[in-house]
Parts: structure tokens; C-alpha cells; sequence
């Protein structure tokens, strides 16, 4: 019922809206959405290929397409019409912002889930810290990491990294989890898309060019690997391998035909060719993998992977228990069964928790957390493939404000307290969350 | 004791600064302390006074005099047969070869040009020996580029070179680490309390200073300042310089990527290394500094680490700057005065120099022990090479807190 409902109302209505704006940015701008680029460009861009972060072309006049707010405004919109007045006595009582009466995961359940992370099982984030000898914990977990590399043992590898990945492992086992093995002739594939890129310009790559030059060139983290954004995700709008994530996922891949043949299908392609229009931060889903991975078609395959399995489902509207919507009634619900006093007072202020979570969670905690804290908790998402967790710190990184939290008065007020977020240990939040709070 | 004066709050360099009888912080000229530490004027600092500059200070901190130490050290090492100054089969310092081929100019201009010709297609780099913050330096590939001191050299064998002419030539290294495709070098903060014994504290927050242009070691960007020297300084003035991030990365960022691309082991390795250059500078200027017990110095420390993982000394800086580029650079800087000033005056009290310069471990903020003679001494001088060789004997002195827990002092 709801998946049908979901993608008619929500989903179709939202892709059309995304589609208008970037048709009219294309009219406005008098831009084609692709063209071909003359030689000389060519052998400019290819010559370029390494440093595209340098001599930008003007970018002023492009916005993004939409930005996370606008995606929020979409999911609070959103109405199941079949609603009847028996269904789910509790859901009437839900103050927050999501009115779809998903079903999510209370703490029992999640602790059942995430069991690894308990308070007796040892863990990268915590056991790893300076005050605890290796002997504890860190060196036994280092040698099983290597064993379960050394045996190539996907499956082991998926249960090891709940538990967190040593730094000098982490590349290695994502991507024996995500299945990446840089044979020739993924190599090679890559290069083609490169080579895509060097014969077509695209108006997305517009695009993206401003989201990165927007966010990760300004982050003290990222901004060194700014040239790697640009070959990953010019590459990526060119994949249409890509396309066949949309066979599990409820959005559809936005459609543009041929001038002059609006309306019939065999003059209809994607657009752009991955199926994939970036927002506003969408740049930051990669920049933490640059850290992992320095070699561009490795890079780009893991990335690829991690975005077909993971991230699209972050801004695509489904009733799956790892898509947005989920995962904001998730926190929503955490926040306002386990913390009614912090949730209530919040709302009163017109402050209401989603709208300052929901950036984060949109992007995984990307450029919010100081990166080794996100590979650790990229590492759970690896571990028990969802993306549930994301919820889980949000509400946990409430939790432990709540006290500052409690005094201040307005959105902006809550939004000063909880800006700052790179100085967080993430896996005490979640243990402590999770395990350790009297519910 | 307040720090933050209006005198010196938020600008500057360290150049002087002088405790006084009721504790407040005085901002002394260059001159000043020049006075202060001249043997004319007959000045004499009292018990309660102290200053943030050795009086010689430029044994370690002029490049020229910088490199003769250490050839000086080596030597002497080696002629006592100690294992620290052995070499292998091509002749290479195995432990103490971390500063580049250097030569003095015009006074070593003949040997300079021996070298030269052995490998005509390297690179140099010309530094001024008194200047900072990147003035003066340039690149060269060919002799004709540098006539100029071979002409002096040979025509007058009397005429006394000023010092704002003396330059040092070093063998440029040309296959520096990339990050990014980027060029960086580290920036590192040493604080010495004593030389003799040596006492000198590593600051846990250095950072990564990146070019803004991509690097290239084509002959044609040899002018290209952008490409070549890190200098907030010089790369500020460039088109992508961004006000943002300043083009700084923290080390523990270094740190994490280093592990998570190249390994744990190599990593460490490498923060090893660079702590054992640091110390073996300072042991090789020790002897010639006036270890005054009025003084405490802050060093900033410039390394560079090329595409082997391996860190090359390449100067330090006496007054290392102090002002900020960006609001994380505003807050590290503050601090680390703020620490500095914790150990070399303990408690906020009013100083007295004859104190034994050993602060209590709680006051220590962000710095950490490298290395305390008194200590390492008390446990016999043979454990030197057997730790060198790489058998971690555990924490002496203090056990270091940084990401990936390296033990700074694992060798003495």
C-alpha cells in the first residue's frame, strides 16, 4: 500500500518538480542540457584533467537544483490518503514532522539490531583510545581484520567491521564488503566515462562544479582532494550502469527528449545519463572516501558502490526502513518517546528536532563529523548494511546536548547549539544512546 | 599570569617578550632583546625575569649556520665511533642524513660547483640566510644562473660578504610527498626550556600547509613561486588561495591519511623519524648555545617529507608567526601561547630562573615530551642505539597522546 502511494503522490510529483527547475534553469541560461564540445575544448579539458579545480568557468548564474530544506518540505508534505481512523492509535499522538505511519524500530529492537555495539563487546571509536592498552582489545582486533583480508572472506568482514576498522585495513575490507576488485577492465571502463566527459558537456557538470567549489573546497578536511571530486562525479552522470539501482528504488530516472520530439518515447533519454540530478551537497558523499582511496578508478568504483547501495536512498522517497523518510520518523520517534521533555519543549519554540537533524542525516554526517568519526560510523553502515544508524546519532547527539538544549529559546538558538558537531566521539554517543540510558 | 596584553594580543611575532617583578608581560623590540643579551651593555637580568630567546639563537635558527652545526655534530660523532654516525656502503649518514646537500655561498662556491656537475640536470634552491617567510628564494638548474657568487668569490678573496648576502644553496627535493597532487610541508612547534640538559617539548597541533597550484616538477614552473614554496606568506597572494581553511591541514588529518593509504607501520615510522630529527638538531646545537637560565624558546620547525616517506629538515624558525589565517589557526595559536607560557612560568607565579625547569605533567596542555635529557640519562646511554634499531623499550619521559599513540621518546 504505502510503496504505490509513496511513489505516486510523494516521489512522482516531487521528480517533476526537480525536472521543471532544472529545464528552466537550462531555458534561462539558454544552456543545451548536453552538447558536444569542439575539439580544441577537448584537448584543453584532457590536458586540464588533473587540476579542473583551477580555472572554473563563471559560475554565479547556476543554483542548485534543490538543497536538503527543500526535500524536507516535500517529506512533511507528504499524506498517506488511505489513513482510516483505526489504524495506529499511537501514530495519532506523533508530534513531529513526518505524517507517514511508517513502521520503524523502537530501542528494544534496536539493540537487538546493533547488539555489536553493547557495552561488553570491545570497539574501534572507544577500546581504541589512549587510555586503554592495545593488549585489551585493539591488537587481537587488528590480527583478525588481517586474517579476514588475508582469506578474502566478504561475509567475516561484513560482521569484523561492526565492531569498527583499523585505519590501515578500513580500504582493504570495504571494498571486500562492497565487491570492488579494480580488475582491467573496470579500469578501462572508467576511462571511457573519462572519456565521455572530454567529448560532451553536460549542464549538470555546471552543477556540479558549484556544489563542490559550495562545500568541499571551503572544508578543512576535503579541500585538498577537490581535483579527485570533479573525476569522480563527472565520470559518475555519465554512467548508466548507474540506471539500474532504479529497479530497487521507487523513484524513476527523470526523462529529457530529443528537441522537438516532447512526448515520444523513442526520442526520450535520460537525463542526465545516470539518472542522477545532484543537490546541494551532494559532492560530500565522495570526499570522505579520498581519504581511503587515491587512485581515480578505484575511487570511483567504491563511491559508485556506496551510492547504489546506500546513499540514493537518502534523497529518493521510499517506505524502505533505510530511505529518508524512514529514517527521519525514526529519529523523530526516538526522540519523542525517549526525550518527551527535550522534544516538547523544542517544539514549542517552534524549534522542531528534524529540521536541524535533517541535513545531517541526508548527508551520512558528511562535513559535519571530523572525518575519522565518519569512517567509523561508515564503517557501521558497511557493518550492518542500513542506514538506520544515521537516525540512532542524530538522536543520540541530542541526547547529549539536551541540556543546552533545554535553555534556548528559538530555531536559531537550537540551531547555534548543536552547529558544531566535529569535536563528537561518535560510538560513546551511540553506546551510551543505546545501551546505557534508562528508557 | 595573563597572556593577552593589548600589546601583543592577536599580531605579531614572538620576537620579545620579558616577565616582570609584579608578573606583567612586556613587549620587547628586536633591539631590546638585543640588548638585553649584549655583552656591551653590561645588562643583566635578574632571578625573576625571563625571555622566550636563547641569546644565540641563530646557531639553530640561520640556515647557513643551521647546516654547519649538524655537519659539525655528525663529524664528531663519527670521530668518536659513535653507531649514530654510521654510514652505508654509498657513503650516506644511515640516521643523520635528514638536512639536504647544502653549501654556503660565495665561501663554498668551488665545492658547490663539484657537486653541481656530478648530477647537471638537479635542481637548487637559493635561500638567503637572514630573510623569512619565503623572501629572496629562488630556483635554479643551471651555474649561469648563480654567476653572480662565483664572480665575488674569485675576484676578491677579502671582501667581507655582509650577512644579508650570504646565501645557501641546497639540493631541491624535487619528489615531495603529494597530497591531492599538492606540495605541503609541515609546520612544527618545538618548545626548549634548557639545552644543557636538553628539555624540549613537541606541540601535538601542527599543521599542513598545502600550494595552491598543483605541482610540477617541469623546468618551466621553476619561477612559479605558487608551485614551489609553501609559505602562507607567498601562497595567500595566489588566485585559489581560500580564507577558509588557509590551505592548512591539521597533522592527525596527515596522520589519518597516511595510515588509512600507506599503512600503520610506515606511518609511524615516519612520525618517529621526524621526532628524531627534531632532537638530533637540538643535540647538535646544544654544546654551542648559551644555555642562559633566563630562557625558554619556542621553535617553529619546517619538514618536508618527499615521495619515499622520508623527512627532510629544512629549517627552523625562531620567530615563528604568530598571527592568524584562519579562525582554527587564530585558536591553535592562542593556545599554544597560552602552553608555552604554562611550562617556562609554572603556576602563573612570578619566575625565578633558578627553578629546575621540570613542570608537572598536568600542565603540559597540548605539548608533549620529546625528549628529557636528565631522564634518558638515568637509564643508561647504550639503550640509544639498541632503540634506534627499533626495539620499543616503552614510555621514558613521558608517553605521548597523539592520534595512533606513538611513543615520542622510545629511543634516547
Amino acid at each position: 500500500m504505502t510503496l504505490t502511494v509513496l511513489r505516486s503522490t510523494g516521489q512522482g510529483s516531487w521528480e517533476k518538480r526537480i525536472l521543471k527547475s532544472l529545464n528552466s534553469m537550462c531555458t534561462e541560461l539558454s544552456i543545451p542540457l548536453a552538447r558536444k564540445r569542439p575539439v580544441g575544448e577537448q584537448k584543453e579539458l584532457l590536458s586540464k584533467w588533473n587540476e579542473m579545480g583551477t580555472d572554473e568557468p563563471d559560475l554565479s548564474l547556476f543554483r542548485p537544483v534543490y538543497a536538503p530544506k527543500d526535500f524536507l518540505e516535500v517529506l512533511i508534505n507528504l499524506r498517506n490518503p488511505n489513513y482510516e481512523n483505526g489504524d495506529s492509535l499511537s501514530f495519532r499522538t506523533h508530534l513531529g514532522l513526518i505524517q507517514v505511519p511508517l513502521k520503524v524500530k523502537d530501542i528494544p529492537e534496536l539493540k537487538e539490531f546493533f547488539v555489536e555495539l553493547g557495552l561488553t563487546t570491545g570497539q574501534l571509536g572507544i577500546d581504541d583510545s589512549t587510555q586503554v592498552p592495545p593488549e585489551l582489545f585493539e591488537n587481537e582486533h587488528v590480527r583478525i581484520g588481517q586474517k579476514v583480508l588475508a582469506e578474502q572472506d566478504g561475509a567475516a568482514a561484513q560482521q569484523y567491521i561492526r565492531q569498527g576498522s583499523p585505519t590501515a585495513l578500513r580500504a582493504d575490507l570495504w571494498a571486500l564488503i562492497l565487491n570492488i576488485s579494480s580488475q582491467p577492465e573496470d579500469i578501462l571502463y572508467y576511462e571511457q566515462l573519462k572519456t565521455n566527459v572530454i567529448q560532451h558537456d553536460l549542464l549538470v557538470d555546471s552543477l556540479i562544479y558549484k556544489d563542490v567549489k559550495l562545500t568541499a573546497s571551503n572544508d578543512d578536511y576535503y579541500f585538498v582532494f577537490e581535483d579527485y571530486l570533479y573525476q569522480v562525479l563527472l565520470c559518475f552522470s555519465r554512467d548508466t550502469s548507474v540506471l539500474g539501482h532504479f529497479a530497487y528504488n521507487s523513484a524513476s530516472p527523470p526523462k529529457s527528449y530529443i528537441r522537438g520530439k516532447l512526448g515520444l518515447e523513442e526520442y526520450a533519454v535520460f537525463y542526465p545519463p545516470n539518472g542522477v540530478i545532484p543537490f546541494h551537497g551532494f559532492s560530500m558523499y565522495v570526499a570522505p572516501l579520498c581519504f581511503l582511496y587515491h587512485e581515480p578508478s578505484k575511487l570511483y568504483q567504491i563511491f559508485r558502490e556506496m551510492y547504489v547501495r546506500f546513499f540514493f536512498r537518502l534523497h529518493s522517497i521510499s517506505s524502505h526502513p533505510s530511505g529518508i523518510v524512514s529514517l527521519c520518523l525514526l529519529f523523530e520517534t526516538l526522540l519523542q518517546t525517549y526525550l518527551p521533555q527535550l522534544f516538547y519543549h523544542l517544539r514549542e519554540i517552534g524549534a522542531q528536532p528534524l529540521r536541524i537533524s535533517f541535513k545531517w542525516m541526508v548527508r551520512a554526517f558528511s562535513g559535519y563529523l571530523a572525518t575519522d568519526q565518519l569512517l567509523l560510523l561508515w564503517d557501521r553502515i558497511l557493518g550492518y548494511n542500513s542506514l538506520e544508524i544515521l537516525a540512532v546519532l542524530a538522536a543520540a547527539v541530542f541526547a547529549f546536548r539536551a541540556v543546552n538544549l533545554m535553555e534556548v529559546t528559538s530555531l536559531a538558538a537550537a540551531e547555534a547549539v548543536l552547529a558544531d558537531l566535529s569535536t563528537l566521539k561518535v560510538m560513546p554517543l551511540l553506546q551510551i544512546f543505546l545501551f546505557a540510558t534508562v528508557t | 599570569m595573563k597572556i593577552g596584553t593589548s600589546t601583543e594580543s592577536g599580531g605579531g611575532s614572538f620576537i620579545g617578550l620579558l616577565s616582570t617583578i609584579n608578573g606583567t608581560l612586556n613587549r620587547m623590540s628586536v633591539q631590546t632583546i638585543r640588548n638585553v643579551f649584549s655583552v656591551e651593555t653590561g645588562y643583566r637580568l635578574s632571578d625573576d625575569q625571563i625571555v622566550n630567546h636563547f641569546p644565540n639563537h641563530y646557531e639553530l635558527t640561520r640556515k647557513d649556520l643551521m647546516v654547519k652545526n649538524i655537519k659539525r655534530y655528525r663529524k664528531e660523532l663519527e670521530k668518536e665511533g659513535s653507531p649514530l654516525a654510521e654510514k652505508d656502503e654509498n657513503g650516506k649518514y644511515l640516521y643523520l642524513d635528514f638536512v639536504p646537500v647544502t653549501y654556503m655561498l660565495p665561501a663554498d662556491y668551488n665545492l658547490f660547483v663539484e657537486e653541481f656537475r656530478k648530477s647537471p640536470s638537479s635542481t637548487w634552491i637559493m635561500k638567503p640566510c637572514g630573510k623569512a617567510q619565503g623572501k629572496g628564494i629562488f630556483l635554479i638548474n643551471k651555474l649561469s644562473q648563480i654567476k653572480k657568487w662565483s664572480r665575488d668569490s674569485k675576484t676578491s678573496s677579502f671582501v667581507t660578504q655582509s650577512t644579508k648576502e650570504a646565501y645557501v644553496i641546497s639540493l631541491y627535493i624535487n619528489n615531495p610527498l603529494l597530497i591531492g597532487g599538492r606540495k605541503f610541508d609541515l609546520r612544527l612547534y618545538v618548545l626548549v626550556s634548557t639545552y644543557r640538559p636538553l628539555r624540549c617539548y613537541m606541540y601535538k597541533l601542527g599543521f599542513c600547509r598545502f600550494c595552491t597550484v598543483k605541482y610540477s616538477p617541469s623546468t618551466s614552473e621553476l619561477d612559479n613561486m605558487f608551485v614551489h614554496l609553501t609559505n602562507v606568506a607567498i601562497q595567500k597572494h595566489g588566485e585559489d588561495y581560500n580564507h577558509i581553511h588557509g590551505g592548512k591541514w591539521t597533522v592527525s588529518n596527515l596522520r589519518l591519511y597516511l595510515e588509512s593509504t600507506r599503512g600503520k607501520e610506515v606511518t609511524g615510522k615516519l612520525f618517529d623519524e621526524i621526532h628524531w630529527i627534531i632532537v638530533q638538531s637540538l643535540k647538535a646545537v646544544a654544546p654551542v648555545m648559551n644555555n642562559d637560565k633566563h630562557c625558554f624558546e619556542c621553535y617553529g620547525y619546517d619538514i618536508i617529507i618527499d615521495d619515499k616517506l622520508k623527512p627532510w629538515l629544512i629549517e627552523v624558525n625562531a620567530s615563528p608567526s604568530l598571527t592568524s589565517s584562519t579562525a582554527n589557526d587564530r585558536i591553535l595559536k592562542y593556545n599554544l601561547i597560552n602552553d608555552t607560557l604554562n611550562i617556562a612560568v609554572p603556576n602563573g607565579e612570578i619566575p625565578d630562573c633558578k627553578w629546575n625547569k621540570s613542570p608537572p605533567k598536568e600542565v603540559l596542555g597540548n605539548y608533549e615530551i620529546l625528549y628529557d635529557e636528565e631522564l634518558a640519562q638515568g637509564d643508561g646511554a647504550d639503550r640509544e642505539l639498541r632503540s634506534r634499531q627499533g626495539q620499543s623499550l616503552g614510555p621514558k619521559g613521558g608517553r605521548s597522546r597523539d592520534l595512533g599513540r606513538t611513543v615520542l621518546t622510545t629511543w634516547k
